[in-house]
């Protein structure tokens, strides 16, 4: 009985590991946490390219300079372009009225994203932008179609047109269905590096979403050689107080 | 010592110190044979410790207000000193308890531990896990991110479906016609202050009556039938010094699978919290898929599994009835129950195989609740529903008619 049960709950652990998940086709986004540079250019687009309309309500300022290895002074010059205070948090001017009158729903706080959608839909998602004069940013994203929020990389990375291929139906009926997407006009960066940059952009963006992440898991290691050694300790006791009992 | 010693005798002749350490830890018998299914006991103590302390701890940072309630959980998170440990030790510790007492729980059915004379431990042991349901379900809400909002929005408003007084109940819960700050502040009562006075109390009472008529064990024998010429049972052993240094064991076995899920995934893979509770709840945008925590998806998958209606009554109350009765049924089991025998060693092997499929049907009705419903899924749930209620419901003619193997007169030991 004791065997089946333990059989059982072995047979339901992998299904832990789908529970997230849930969409198809998701790139690996492959960040490395550990990589302060990454992280801190990843920071750098994030307020040049995404706090024109996000916010990062949650998070602050001055832990984003210890956590990611940089002085204040440099966060200050390079990283805040508010009159925001160092302690501050990395919240926007725009209200979320007027954002959404202008975009038709107002752009998410950021800071948690990461633990919301995920890694892979992250970088998926901002690769994925591709351009469609019907809609009124001209830009459409594929796996998240008909999306209020524009391209704001395009700059960086070109523009990307879709690639369709017709399909019959049982009815007879054509349709285009989109079988992918292309580069189409080059941009600032090759895509090579714009890769690194959505990278570093989604390694952030993890990194903001639980702060203490790496630290966490460094403690951790800690508190189980502890916990190993504690039951050693506790083991042998056991065993001395029961050498009686038969 | 000799100080020490007068101040104990001085307590002593006041209150009753010695006396109740005596009872219950230096002087309790219990049988040496307990296995591994008995460490879930004083675990499922440890984890309610856990609990309380951790959240004094939240309770002094979090604000029970709509407005404030997520950026107070991110405040914790990242402004307060170590407040993400004691939110991953709160957030984990829900499911280790459900996880803990369903072990514990368990362990009752395997060794008949409800039998007499042991009905009482049992029913305020299905007290405890009743409370613990409505423990967790407040506390759920208390993050308000989407699906604290949404999952307790589709729990009250199963109130909705009980005929005539269904409206007006779950209006009577919410205090509002949707979930809002009202539920909000009045689930936090519930939940800091309410339930767990009332879970200690009957956590306090099941120990009184388990130490009242003595532990059961793995054979299911009566050890205070045989005494020695001081009154001690042959196969007792004191619960101190003996069963505190083996518990202690299990604590630090079990605090190494909950630190390991603490420190390296407290979201325990999107079912201790789930990834739409990062959001803030957003009364205008219900999430695609709402699916309750996974301690309670079993019942989630039964009420999901009646898809009919029959004659006046709509297969919604229906559903409420059968998710309601799988949890009362569970507190007749000590008069379903007429096997001659506690321990499932000596029972027979209709006992075995209903009881395997009762714990497989478990499995799947908990699995079916956290995925979208398919036809061929509510089919497997209406199986797993049957297979559940079957177990209870012919408890009283299978456990008379299998055959059973002689107890013996004493425990046997195993390795310990």
């Amino acid at each position: 009985m004791k065997k089946q049960l333990l059989a059982l709950v072995l047979l339901a652990l992998p299904a832990l590991a789908s529970a997230s998940g849930g969409d198809v086709d998701l790139k690996k986004a492959n960040i490395d946490p550990q990589n302060k540079e990454s992280l801190q250019r990843g920071a750098r687009t994030f307020v040049n390219y995404c706090m024109g309309c996000h916010s990062a309500q949650y998070q602050r300022y001055n832990r984003l300079a210890r956590d990611l290895g940089l002085s204040e002074d440099d966060v200050i010059e390079n990283l805040m372009f508010t009159d925001s205070k160092i302690g501050d948090h990395m919240s926007i001017a725009m209200t979320s009225a007027d954002a959404k009158n202008w975009f038709g729903a107002a752009p998410p706080d950021l800071t948690l994203v990461a633990r919301v959608r995920g890694v892979d839909w992250l970088y998926t998602y901002l690769h994925s932008f591709y351009r469609d004069d019907s809609r009124p940013f001209g830009v459409n994203n594929r796996i998240f179609p008909n999306v209020g929020m524009p391209n704001v990389l395009w700059r960086l990375q070109g523009v990307q047109a879709p690639v369709y291929k017709t399909v019959t139906d049982e009815d007879g009926h054509e349709h285009k269905v989109l079988e992918g997407i292309e580069l189409k006009e080059a941009g600032l960066q090759t895509p090579a590096e714009f890769d690194r940059t959505v990278r570093d952009l989604v390694n952030y963006l993890a990194y903001m979403g639980e702060p203490i992440k790496q630290q966490r898991m460094a403690l951790g290691v800690k508190v189980l050689l502890f916990l190993l050694v504690f039951f050693v300790v506790a083991y042998l006791l056991k065993k001395e107080y029961w050498k009686d009992v038969h | 010592m000799g100080m020490l010693v007068s101040l104990r005798d001085w307590v002593d002749a006041r209150f009753p110190l010695t006396k109740m350490w005596e009872e219950h830890l230096s002087k309790y018998y219990a049988p040496k044979n307990f296995n591994f299914w008995y460490f879930f006991g004083s675990l499922a103590l440890l984890v309610l410790v856990i609990q309380i302390v951790t959240g004094i701890f939240l309770t002094m940072n979090y604000k029970p207000d709509a407005n404030e309630a997520f950026a107070s959980v991110e405040y914790i998170m990242r402004d307060v000193e170590w407040g993400w440990l004691i939110r991953y030790m709160h957030s984990t510790g829900a499911s280790a308890f459900f996880i803990v007492v369903y072990m514990h729980m368990f362990r009752g059915m395997l060794y008949g531990s409800y039998k007499g004379p042991r009905e009482l431990i049992w029913l305020f042991g299905m007290m405890i896990y009743l409370a613990l349901m409505a423990e967790a379900f407040f506390g759920y809400l208390l993050p308000w991110g989407q699906m604290s909002y949404w999952g307790a929005q589709v729990i009250v408003s199963l109130f909705g479906a009980i005929p005539g007084i269904g409206d007006s109940l779950s209006l009577w819960i919410r205090g509002d016609y949707v979930i809002s700050d009202v539920t909000l502040n009045r689930f936090f009562a519930l939940h800091v202050i309410a339930v767990p006075l009332v879970l200690v109390a009957l956590v306090v009472m099941h120990i009184l009556a388990l130490h009242e008529v003595g532990s059961n064990n793995p054979d299911g024998v009566e050890i205070k039938k045989n005494k020695d010429e001081n009154g001690i049972p042959r196969d007792g052993i004191p619960f101190h010094p003996y069963y505190t240094v083996k518990d202690i064991v299990g604590v630090v076995v079990f605090l190494m699978f909950f630190a390991f899920v603490i420190f390296f995934i407290p979201e325990g893979g999107g079912y201790f919290l789930e990834p739409p509770n990062f959001e803030p709840a957003n009364a205008l945008k219900t999430p695609e898929h709402i699916a309750p925590v996974w301690y309670f998806t079993p019942y989630y998958a039964m009420l999901r599994a009646i898809t009919f209606d029959i004659g006046p009554l709509s297969s919604k109350f229906l559903g409420v009835i059968v998710m309601g009765a799988a949890v009362v049924i569970l507190f007749f089991l000590p008069w379903l129950d007429r096997s001659p025998v506690k321990s499932i060693r000596y029972r027979g092997p209709i006992f075995k195989t209903m009881l395997a499929l009762f714990v497989i049907s478990f499995f799947v009705l908990g699995w079916l609740g956290t995925q979208a419903p398919t036809d061929v899924k509510t089919l497997m749930a209406q199986v797993g529903t049957a297979v559940y209620f079957a177990f209870f419901l012919l408890m009283p003619f299978y456990t008379k008619l299998d055959p059973t193997k002689p107890v013996p007169e004493r425990v046997t030991m195993g390795s310990h």
